[in-house]
């Protein structure tokens, strides 16, 4: 059938922040759905709140609008829009939820705007699981056992006849979200009314637990003429009870017979026919009783997944770009496959190799959380790796994770369980965690039998013997050394997907000496193609993967100049899509500049593991052995390794550096070795905070006696601010040592030592935190993309503070000092590229905390802000383009702004109940969201609705702070009482408010002193509409604990520090006055000037509220 | 052990031996490949491969091990097996046996091991060719490739159709198949709709006329159509008389029949992800197949095409304008492969009940 002609507009929904559930993966689908609407001539409307996405670049959609995703908002850009139809099915749980309300609430029919994909009916019964159930039934597929409960008497009347051990999972939820398996009542209790309480409308399902069943994905596409096909099967080597999104998968299926996996391609095509997903792709989940067969349905995303973005990146089949062309009318049989381009799209990919994802956890920085894996997803990324056998793809899995681990063991993360006892390690492997995998090879080794070990783990035998096949290969190579192993040992170990890092720390010798013997004795690795059908047909896309096989496919025909971009591997708190942002606009800028682009990266969610992103892309681990394989047949002119963040960064010593573009490593050294640093900023005479570094307890007291309190320790060579601690006295920094000392995830990421100093600085109490993003060419020119205010004061990580374009409360004298001084570093490093500096300005002194000379987090922010592409301008910067020509092409040509832009950060603490949810210096955000407004006021209110909390607009406010923040705090309450809230307050911050005038309406006891209501009775009873809690500085952190935690459990707005607090009144104000508008990207850049940033003027009456 | 493969063009490859010795040290057949991901068993045991070394392009096989239910004939009748990993513990609750036991058992010999995408690349550019495998060395190997006939000139299906006839299923209808190689899968399709009378492929018009069936079913099969043996004398006889049904190489031996030609493609069709589509309503149903000649598009006199290959434009089923006949090219009852295609033989049987209403 032919595309439809009655539609010309169309919006996407797009997924909003990266939160844990939902992360780049749908960048990579909607960015694909843009692409795809475009070119077929339609008009694209898009609605997403992440700056840091591709889809969101100006230049994916016609009106590009990075609004908060609410339902009140949304419906303000249909109504300036008027589409004809919404395409929800590519914006995740986010985008099916939100089209679902403005159904409901009648705004899709009032204006006349038709859903596309799925409809309305069909979403309900995939989402809610009773009638998804029902359905499914009806139509003969079989369920598990199970009760809809929608308070907890229905609950304790369902557990009666379902019976336990059972699941609780609550419905329209994401990743997982409140999901749990309860094997006693009083765990069904807790389970059950928390499941509750997650559910958007409060109904849970009490299902029979099938853990240890083996579990199943297929990805089923649909086409208005009723063609179904399977793209992918997927297998989970954690068996059901560990979520999908946090179990290693396997693709293709591995242990199902023809007769059962077809059985499975039945019901999965009757289960989207009856479900009715008209077009599109969606994710059917199946259970298998290893025992009988028994096959079970356990649900249906009727969108694209996350599991859809692995299969697409596993088969070639790009699911997202084919499930928008049906949307639009196309047939299957009448789109091309892009791959082999004369074949047609209505076919079912057929692989050659084998597909392993291992997820990515961040546990260690939610101190309070148990670390075990459930039906609830908790990892924050994934890799993907491809190999020809399960042994070699699982292996380049595990090193593509970078965790310090060069494979299933065989490395110095294995000796962690060398200590532990074997029938201990049964036991612990029994228990889903991240270690898991290599604990089954460790018992594997000690000559656990596979039967013992799966009855422990319900882990297939046939993985645990594929393992078994790496441990015997190990064992076979502990027996050979360097010069004693054949070319046929060195083939047998590459094949079963050994690092050369494994292979040296078996023989102990370096990575670089295995690397050459092995290349001596002439085994290198070949390139293989990702071509969707087993190389049955020819295949024009250049997607790649490495193995050791006798031939190699790759050809590099062109003769144009080849760059090679390093990716940012897996997702991760500190490291995210920003980083994949950047990458991208290198491939997409060199391309343009008529460079040939080679893409390595082994994050299956990305645009940038997109195959047609750049001219050539590799999935591959990004370690040295890997990349270096990579250069060799690429021969480019260079690597750019300063836009993937830390991970290229950290193998930029190890390329030959007469490859590395941009600044140099040198450079990059001294901005990173503290010592170094410090003697540059020495010699600019840049102040820094007083610091020193300390070895020891004795020289922390010693430089503490010096620098003074409070104090901020930092283990070095760490990411994110990770373990990072403000002290206030000797005893907590003694403590602080101590920790650092000791072992622990932080003894793994080195300890302490004379190698690996902590870093001891003066920390700079009540200071503005700011941070720059700029380039440098090598001619010297400076270009200053913006001047970032922090919201929160220094002490807060970056990562998790919310920051403003342009900065509305320094001072031009002060922003001019800034911009001196980022100028002065990056001549002095000698950047050619980009770089990040972050200063903290107390007093109106600046002063400087770190510059990283590479992309920053706030790059895409700081494009979408400012219109000019920073990651592009710096591609071809590091290629030798200088400013004055890239500004002749208009790459420079900045926004004339007469708005405020602010960047807040999303975290994920609803993920992580048992954890704190104070800020600090440890960076713990997942994502990040940008709003755009008149005034700071008004779109810091975005902001924080885009960032999902609701600020009430009447109500009581409560407020309990440290006495560091109650000056700031008095002038946020002042305002709430302005606006005609009324205050609640613990004794301290009550009496400070009285002082100030302020009327209290309700003192609080504190929750130590008994009688009297305290504020979680408040918050359980439902009083509070808002609450400030910042930590006391002194005491200990737990203190307003429970606070944050009852406020987090009910959903109640929380601030945790002054300055937000003062921000978030600052907003209310300005909305009672204004409400707020929406404005595409578009409409923003439309007035740009070349040159200097704008000084604001906009927003003066925010001045009076500071 | 180490064995060796050779080409009849002399591309080489190295790879273990799996499955049963080889004595004199040479395995010798047609290469062909196959991209099923599930269903190893099924086409190692499918009748049609016989003369052929079948390539798994898939590289781990024999994962869910082999169980009697799965077999789509008595024995394999293929001369080898190529895979990239043969499993080692299996797991599947339906396994009964290792597939390396399960070869060896019916003396089928294979390699493992072998770049299994270096030989699909290296076959669909040069195409299916004979060639040699064992422990034997290169020149011995080489040599018994360039005596290898392959499926050209040899008479298949004598070698693989039953030696005398039975019956299976109980249904309302009669049904005699000529078992030019048939599949087990297939009988168990039509045995839900009537009773089916397999006989051997010599078996004469007559002999099949007067048992009176509803219909006839012309069954898959290895080789060269145009080798197919009696049946292409028997078919004129046939034609017209009763309802048909043919099936791939059945397919073939029908459009000959009405005076329509076949040829040899490069390298086939072996796999269970084929888009075919019906020309009449434009549905695509992804097919199992297996077959290494066709009939050529608009070469079949008083048929209409109905089914057309999406990959390649191969002519993949027509249906007869006057004459209650009607063919597919691929295997609508799987095994392996998808149940797309169950349809064809509902539609046979209102053929039949049709036919047998009207007459
Ligand atoms: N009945 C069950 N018994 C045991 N585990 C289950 C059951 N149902 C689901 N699970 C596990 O919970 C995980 C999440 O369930 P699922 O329905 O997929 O929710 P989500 O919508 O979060 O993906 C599944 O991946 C599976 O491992
Ligand atoms: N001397 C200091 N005084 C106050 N806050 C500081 C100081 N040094 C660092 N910080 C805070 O700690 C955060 C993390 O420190 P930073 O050096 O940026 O580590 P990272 O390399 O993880 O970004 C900063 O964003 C800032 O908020
Ligand atoms: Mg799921
Ligand atoms: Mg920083």
């Amino acid at each position: 059938m032919p595309k439809r002609t009655d539609l010309e507009s169309i919006l996407i929904i797009g997924s909003g922040p990266i939160v844990i559930g939902q992360a780049c993966e749908f960048d990579y689908s909607g960015t694909q759905a843009c692409r795809v609407l475009k070119q077929e001539g339609y008009r694209v409307i898009l609605a997403n709140s992440n700056p840091a996405t591709i889809m969101t670049d100006p230049d994916f959609a016609d009106a590009t609008y990075v609004e908060p995703l609410d339902v009140a908002i949304l419906s303000k850009i249909i109504e300036r829009e008027r589409p004809d139809a919404v395409l929800p099915t590519l914006g995740g749980q986010t985008g099916l939820n939100l089209a679902m309300e403005l159904q409901n609430n009648g705004i899709l029919q009032a204006h006349g705007v038709e859903l596309i994909g799925a409809d309305a009916q069909a979403i309900t019964t995939a989402e809610d699981r009773e009638q998804f159930k029902n359905a499914m039934q009806e139509i003969g597929l079989e369920v598990a056992r199970s009760g809809i409960a929608r308070c907890m008497d229905d609950a304790r009347r369902v557990i009666q006849t379902v019976g336990l051990p059972v699941i609780v999972r609550p419905a329209f939820i994401l990743g997982g979200r409140g999901t749990g398996i309860a094997d006693t009542i009083e765990e069904f209790e807790a389970i059950a009314a928390y499941g509750l309480e997650c559910s958007p409308i409060t109904e849970i399902l009490i299902e029979e637990s099938i853990r240890g069943w083996k579990e199943y994905e297929l990805e089923v596409m649909r086409d208005r003429n009723d063609n179904c096909v399977v793209i992918c099967s997927i297998e989970n080597l954690d068996p059901m009870g560990v979520h999908t999104g946090d179990s290693i998968t396997v693709a293709p299926a591995q242990t199902l017979s023809d007769v059962e996996y077809q059985q499975m391609r039945d019901g999965s095509f009757s289960c989207i026919r009856r479900v009715g997903v008209e077009t599109g792709g969606s994710n059917v989940q199946w259970a298998v009783d290893p025992d009988t067969g028994r096959q079970l349905i356990i649900e249906m995303n009727p969108r694209v997944s996350r599991s859809s973005a692995l299969a697409s990146k596993a088969t070639g089949f790009p699911i997202a770009k084919i499930a928008t062309k049906l949307a639009v009318g196309y047939t299957l049989d009448e789109i091309p496959n892009d791959i082999t381009k004369k074949t047609p799209a209505s076919f079912e990919p057929t692989i050659d190799y084998v597909v392993t994802k291992v997820p990515r956890w961040a546990f260690e920085k939610f101190p309070g959380t148990s670390g075990v894996l459930g039906t609830s997803m908790q990892s924050v990324g994934e890799v993907m790796a491809i190999g020809r056998t399960f042994p070699e793809s699982l292996q380049k899995a595990l090193r593509s994770l970078e965790q310090g681990r060069e494979g299933l063991n065989a490395d110095f993360g294995e000796v962690l369980l060398e200590s532990i006892e074997t029938a201990t390690l049964l036991e612990a492997a029994a228990v889903p965690t991240p270690d898991r995998v290599f604990e089954l090879e460790a018992l594997l080794r000690r000559g656990v039998g596979i039967d013992d070990i799966y009855d422990a783990t319900g882990v297939d035998p046939w993985f645990l013997d594929q393992m078994l096949m790496i441990t015997e290969e190990r064992q076979r190579l502990v027996g050979l050394s360097l010069d004693s192993a054949t070319e046929q040992d060195w083939r047998r170990a590459k094949q079963h997907g050994f690092s050369d890092a494994q292979l040296g720390y078996l023989w102990n010798v370096s990575d670089a000496q295995v690397r050459r013997a092995r290349q001596q004795v002439g085994v290198r690795c070949t390139f293989k193609t990702v071509d969707t059908c087993a190389a049955e047909f020819e295949a024009a896309t250049p997607y790649h993967y490495s193995t050791y096989e006798d031939t190699d496919e790759v050809s590099i025909g062109s003769c144009r100049e080849r760059v090679i971009i390093l990716g940012s591997g897996p997702n991760r708190i500190g490291q995210g899509i920003e980083f994949d942002y950047c990458c991208v606009h290198a491939a997409f800028a060199l391309r343009d500049a008529g460079y040939e682009t080679v893409m390595i990266n082994c994050n299956p969610e990305t645009v940038s593991t997109d195959y047609d992103t750049s001219d050539r892309l590799y999935f591959e681990p990004l370690t040295f052995e890997d990349v270096s394989n990579i250069i060799e047949i690429e021969d480019p002119i260079g690597v750019i390794v300063s836009l993937g963040g830390q991970t290229p960064l950290k193998l930029a010593d190890r390329i030959p550096p007469e490859l590395i573009l941009g600044t140099s490593p040198d450079s990059i050294d001294r901005a990173e070795d503290r010592e170094r640093w410090n003697a540059v900023c020495a010699r600019l005479e840049i102040p820094q905070p007083a610091s020193g570094t300390a070895v020891n307890r004795e020289s922390a007291l010693a430089i503490a006696e010096r620098i003074g309190y409070p104090a901020l320790v930092r283990p070095s060579y760490v990411l994110g601010g990770r373990a990072m601690q403000i002290v206030y006295d000797d005893d907590q920094l003694a403590d602080a040592m101590e920790q650092i000392a000791g072992s622990g995830s932080l003894g793994r990421e080195g300890g302490l030592s004379a190698q690996r100093p902590v870093l001891i600085d003066r920390f700079l109490e009540d200071a503005t935190e700011v941070d720059v993003d700029a380039i440098r060419d090598n001619v010297g020119e400076v270009y200053i993309g913006s001047v970032m205010e922090h919201v929160e004061e220094a002490g807060v990580h970056s990562g998790d503070s919310a920051c403003t374009i342009p900065p509305t409360h320094l001072g031009s004298s002060t922003v001019a000092v800034i911009e001196d001084y980022t100028r002065r570093i990056a001549h002095e490093l000698d950047v050619c590229g980009l770089i990040n500096v972050q200063f903290a300005v107390k007093a109106g002194q600046v002063f400087v905390l770190e510059a990283n000379p590479r992309a920053s987090r706030t790059v895409p922010f700081v494009a979408k802000a400012t219109g000019v592409a920073l990651a592009k301008v710096a591609a071809r910067v590091m290629l030798g383009a200088t400013l004055t020509e890239l500004g002749a092409q208009g790459l420079l040509n900045r926004v004339v702004s007469d708005h405020v832009s602010i960047k807040e950060a999303v975290l994920p603490f609803n993920r992580f109940p048992e954890a704190d949810a104070v800020l600090g210096p440890e960076m713990r955000s997942t994502g990040e969201v940008m709003a755009i407004d008149m005034t700071q006021g008004l779109a810091f209110v975005k902001s924080q609705l885009a960032a999902g909390t609701r600020l009430p607009d009447d109500g009581m406010v409560f407020m309990s702070l440290a006495d560091r923040d109650k000056q700031v705090g008095v002038k946020a309450a002042k305002v709430f009482v302005d606006l005609g809230y009324s205050i609640a307050a613990t004794s301290g911050t009550a009496a400070a408010l009285r002082n100030a005038g302020i009327v209290v309406a309700l003192e609080v006891a504190k929750l130590e002193d008994s009688g009297g209501l305290n504020a979680v009775d408040l918050i359980d009873r439902g009083d509070l509409k808002l609450v400030v809690n910042s930590p006391r500085g002194r005491g200990p952190r737990a203190d307003g604990d429970h606070i944050r935690k009852a406020a987090g459990l009910a959903g109640l707005p929380l601030l945790t520090t002054a300055a937000a607090a003062l921000a978030t009144a600052g907003g209310l104000r300005d909305w009672k006055r204004h409400p707020l508008r929406v404005r595409s990207l578009q409409e923003y850049h439309r007035r740009t000037s070349v040159g200097a940033p704008e000084r604001n003027g906009a927003i003066v009456d925010d001045t009076e509220v500071c | 052990m180490n064995y060796r493969l050779v080409l009849a063009d002399g591309e080489e490859f190295s790879g273990v031996g799996i499955g049963a010795d080889l004595p004199n040290g040479v395995a010798a057949g047609e290469v062909v490949f196959n991209t099923v991901l599930t269903g190893y068993q099924e086409v190692i045991t499918d009748p049609s491969y016989a003369g052929q070394i079948i390539t798994f392009t898939y590289p781990h096989i024999g994962n869910y091990g082999v169980n009697s239910s799965d077999d789509e004939a008595s024995r394999p009748f293929c001369r080898g097996v190529i895979v990239r990993a043969l499993a080692r513990r299996v797991s599947s609750r339906r396994s009964e046996e290792h597939l390396d036991a399960f070869l060896r058992r019916h003396n089928v010999a294979g390699i493992a091991g072998v770049d299994t995408r270096r030989l699909t690349r290296h076959i669909r550019e040069s195409g299916a060719m004979p060639a040699a495998f064992g422990p034997a060395d290169r020149d011995v190997l080489a040599e018994a490739a360039l005596r290898e006939p392959g499926t050209s000139g040899a008479d298949l299906v004598a070698q693989v159709t039953t030696r005398s006839p039975y019956v299976v299923g109980s249904g309302p209808r009669k049904v005699v198949v000529y078992d030019l190689g048939v599949k087990r899968t297939m009988l168990r399709r039509l045995a839900e709709l009537a009773t089916v009378k397999v006989v051997p492929a010599h078996t004469t018009a007559d002999e099949v006329l007067a048992t009176e069936p509803d219909g006839i079913l012309l069954s898959n099969g290895p080789g060269d159509p145009t080798e197919a043996g009696p049946i292409l004398k028997e078919l004129p006889e046939l034609i017209g008389a009763l309802p048909i049904f043919g099936i791939c190489l059945g397919h073939q031996v029908l459009a000959l029949a009405f005076g329509g030609r076949t040829s040899k493609m490069k390298f086939g069709h072996h796999g269970g992800n084929v888009p075919v589509q019906d020309t009449r309503d434009n549905k695509v149903q992804i097919t199992s197949q297996n077959h290494n000649f066709a009939v050529q598009t608009g070469s079949v006199p008083g048929v209409r095409e109905t089914h057309v290959c999406l990959n390649d434009g191969v002519l993949e089923g027509f249906v007869h304008d006057e004459l209650p006949v009607f063919a597919v090219q691929y295997h609508p009852e799987a095994g392996p492969g998808p149940h797309d295609s169950y349809h064809h033989f509902a539609r046979f049987a209102e053929l039949m009940d049709a036919c047998r209403g009207s007459s």
